[in-house]
């Protein structure tokens, strides 16, 4: 394989796989964080009970998605140096800013809340993971903002002379249009996640056989709330989702044209759910569509007109000159792998959707203190927290493979984005051993994972006793509350 | 001082409080099969930077991220350049971070024990090849006209690079000690505050050759001078830890690798990798950096959240200032099973 294949192999791997763990740290943060705060105001153990049982499962969380971040930064300049020199003067200063405000946030207060059970009053103590959500919070924003540069990119000016992109206008670069309607998307996104897995988790703990009532009662409230916060945040999505589109659509037509497949344009334009045959235009099969659809996605009125690839080949060609990185790909012209955006597009979509009823369906089984038994929405529940998660990597797959052949959209293919100087065998080496580490490490998280929400929620008595001090600590010979 | 100089030196800044701070529990990873005879003993150790070792290792991610923006072509070389040797370094920062995490989650010998490795391996790797890209990049390595690194793997062991790469080990494995003595209590305090000063006198052996290696061949005036000082500052230390003074010990090995540091970063100025191709392009504070814009966007940014952060994290050093010792470690690492 070409270095070229391989880098791109190994960002998607590593950048999939890392974001598995960031969506599930950015809600589950925000929802422990509310727990503990309904602890300390209400001083329910109910509320302590679960901070420390999703606590746990958080921190198993974190752990993975801490390690694998630090690989995100190192492949830029490893595999993708002359990316790196093309773009450092803008990209560069988001992702150093994210490290100094979020980073230290994030790690600091992290084991801060670990390790403070004794050492800290609750409500600083509560307000030590608060900062970790904030952290996760300013992570996202900083780093959507670099990627939404990449997307469209704003606030900078070509200099001929040292061949890169230069920024001008910071304000530009952080408010792009792109990022302030990305970072509201992918951050309810992450709280839909979070809240599906605990969804799914407490599910599983209030059905399961022997349960005490005290114990229904609080795997109940974690059911009941994180489903309403599945419903609210999937609505924000859905809602976000469509700006986002008519943006897009503006900003980079090719990727909205990709994503329905739509090779002539079309006034109006239906929205395909579904296509069997192929899709370079040449023959459908059979497609189920929604007349109009796409026309009021892409444009805001039913009516509008949406340009398809053909057409918009033709204007990349005229603005853009004959493709850069045709040679390599074998689609050429500007398209982007059209079958792949389609379904990663339509998989994204109806992944979230499912998962939206799916909360639904479970807000109703439990209403009015019941306690569904049945196998179907047992089986809904658990199926629940997988489903925001392959929808979150379906969407960066379509948005980053619908950009291609840019890296930088209008200003640098990918093909000119990797590092000239290193060869296939170290990149392959770095691909085998990253992937499979990864791998093991996913074995590992997940029967981790298992066998902590098996336990479930310690009983209070246990957790009780460790009522931090108020005044100093006296008793020097008292163990540890928490301990690795 | 023109802005490529403010970021070389806050680039200095972020490498010191990298190699100070993830330098000692560098250290105590390393120590953990020498100090640690029992589980109870390897878990006082763990803890004793459990709450801590993430934040320091931040430092290493902001100052690449500093990097990537202060110095985009800097970034570009270095980490494309010395591609294996920080492939190894990834690897060793994954296993080690989730180590720490993992292992006490499973009441199981093999499991910790796996995981004891990986924290042995985790922390020897990254300690020494740190000395090693550092010792490459102050002596120079093949650039060329592209800017490109030009050599190969094998280029980046050479005798001086090995001498940096087992400094850094033995220094961070004192500096570990000195941590280790100053934050337990018992038979492990002691043990910890004579390996210190044992190790500590190889360490420091090491060092003067390899800075004295440094001075002759690139050094400047603010280099010997840093240097010096350094050599005093790990001495004092040492002196002080073989008299039981385990706070002014640890001081002396964090104050001998920030002057260290500091004496190599000035050492390397204004060149920030040079090259030792006649037809090659060196890279320097200048040719290396962002634009005026990006640095002064940046200089506001730093100077106003990095004494914040500065602030956080040392009050975290004090809310976790007490000793542990075996008595403290409670007996199932956590409230915890096997399933």
């Amino acid at each position: 394989m070409d270095p070229l294949d391989i880098a791109r192999w190994q960002f998607a791997i590593t950048t999939v796989y890392h974001f598995l763990f960031v969506p599930i740290t950015i809600g589950l943060s925000g929802i422990v964080a509310s727990y503990e705060t309904a602890w300390v105001r209400t001083r329910n153990p109910r509320w302590l009970r679960l901070t420390k049982f999703f606590g746990k499962l958080l921190l198993i969380n974190v752990a993975i998605g801490i390690v694998t971040g630090i690989v995100q930064e190192f492949q830029f300049g490893m595999n993708w140096s002359d990316y790196s020199r093309f773009v450092g003067d803008v990209f560069g200063a988001p992702l150093a800013i994210e490290g100094l405000l979020a980073f230290f946030l994030e790690s600091t207060f992290l084991g801060l809340w670990i390790f403070g059970w004794d050492r800290l009053p609750a409500k600083v103590h509560a307000a030590c993971i608060w900062a970790v959500h904030l952290g996760t919070l300013f992570s996202a924003y900083f780093i959507l903002a670099a990627n939404s540069w990449m997307q469209h990119p704003v606030g900078f000016a070509f200099n001929p002379e040292t061949g890169r992109a230069e920024m001008n206008d910071f304000g530009a670069v952080m408010f792009n249009k792109v990022q302030l309607v990305t970072f509201p998307h992918v951050v309810l996104s992450a709280y839909l996640t979070g809240a599906a897995f605990v969804v799914g988790v407490a599910f599983w703990q209030m059905t399961r056989r022997g349960a005490s009532d005290e114990d229904r009662g609080m795997y109940r409230k974690a059911v009941r709330t994180g489903a309403v916060v599945v419903l609210v945040s999937g609505l924000g999505v859905a809602f976000t989702g469509d700006i986002q589109g008519k943006i897009m659509t503006e900003v980079q037509p090719m990727k909205m044209a990709a994503a329905e497949g739509l090779y002539d344009t079309e006034s109006p334009a239906g929205f395909s759910i579904f296509t069997l045959g192929s899709l370079d235009g040449s023959h459908e099969k059979f497609a189920i569509k929604i007349p109009r659809l796409l026309s009021f996605l892409g444009t805001g009125s039913p009516s509008g007109e949406v340009v398809g690839i053909n057409q918009l080949r033709e204007q990349y060609q005229q603005t853009y000159g004959s493709d850069p990185g045709a040679a390599y790909y074998s689609a050429g012209d500007y398209t982007p792998t059209i079958p792949l955006t389609y379904w990663t597009f339509r998989l994204m979509i109806g992944l979230g959707l499912v998962a939206a009823a799916a909360a639904g369906w479970i807000l109703w089984a439990t209403r009015r203190q019941r306690t569904p038994t049945g196998r179907g929405v047992l089986w809904t529940a658990m199926a629940l927290p997988f489903l925001p998660l392959l929808a979150n990597s379906f969407g960066w797959i379509f948005t980053e493979m619908g950009r291609q052949p840019w890296a930088v959209f209008g200003l640098m293919t990918t093909a000119q984005a990797v590092s000239p100087g290193v060869s296939a065998l170290e990149m392959g080496l770095s691909l085998v051993a990253l992937t499979l580490l990864y791998a093991v490490l996913a074995v590992i998280e997940v029967r981790l994972m298992l066998t902590y929400i098996r336990k479930g929620a310690e009983p209070a008595v246990d957790l009780l006793p460790l009522g931090p001090p108020d005044g100093d600590d006296d008793d020097v010979d008292r163990p540890l509350a928490f301990a690795y | 001082m023109e802005l490529t100089t403010v970021w070389f030196v806050l680039i200095a800044v972020l490498w010191i409080g990298y190699f100070t701070l993830e330098g000692f529990d560098f250290g105590v990873g390393m120590l953990l099969p020498i100090l640690g005879t029992t589980e109870k003993e390897r878990r006082v150790l763990i803890n004793t930077i459990g709450p801590v070792w993430d934040g320091n290792e931040v430092w290493l991610l902001v100052a690449g991220g500093a990097t990537f923006a202060a110095f985009p072509e800097w970034y570009a070389t270095l980490f494309s350049g010395f591609y294996l040797p920080l492939l190894l370094i990834l690897l060793a920062l994954i296993v080690r971070g989730l180590a720490f995490e993992y292992r006490a989650k499973r009441d199981d010998d093999k499991w910790r024990a796996n995981w004891d490795l990986a924290i042995i391996f985790g922390s020897y790797v990254p300690a020494i090849l740190w000395g090693v890209a550092f010792a490459n990049i102050l002596r120079g390595v093949p650039i060329d006209a592209d800017m490109e690194y030009a050599g190969g793997f094998f280029n980046l062991l050479n005798p001086y690079a090995l001498l940096g790469g087992t400094m850094t080990t033995l220094l961070f494995l004192a500096h570990g000690a000195m941590f280790v003595s100053l934050k337990t209590d018992g038979p492990i305090r002691r043990e910890a505050r004579m390996l210190a000063a044992r190790i500590g006198l190889v360490a420091a052996a090491v060092t003067v050759v390899f800075l004295g290696w440094t001075q002759i061949s690139t050094g400047s005036v603010g280099s010997a001078v840093a240097f010096a000082l350094a050599a005093v500052a790990l001495l004092g230390g040492l002196a002080a830890v073989g008299n039981g003074r385990e706070g002014w010990g640890f001081l002396g090995t964090f104050v001998a690798i920030a002057l260290g540091v500091a004496g190599l970063f000035l050492a390397l100025f204004p060149d920030v990798m040079p090259t030792t191709l006649s037809s090659g392009l060196g890279l320097t504070t200048t040719n290396a950096a962002a634009t005026h814009y990006t640095l002064r966007i940046m200089t506001v940014v730093a100077v106003i959240f990095t004494p914040l952060v500065l602030v956080y994290q040392g009050w975290t050093y004090w809310v976790f200032r007490k000793r542990i010792a075996v008595h403290h470690i409670p007996d199932l690492p956590t409230p915890v099973g096997n399933r």
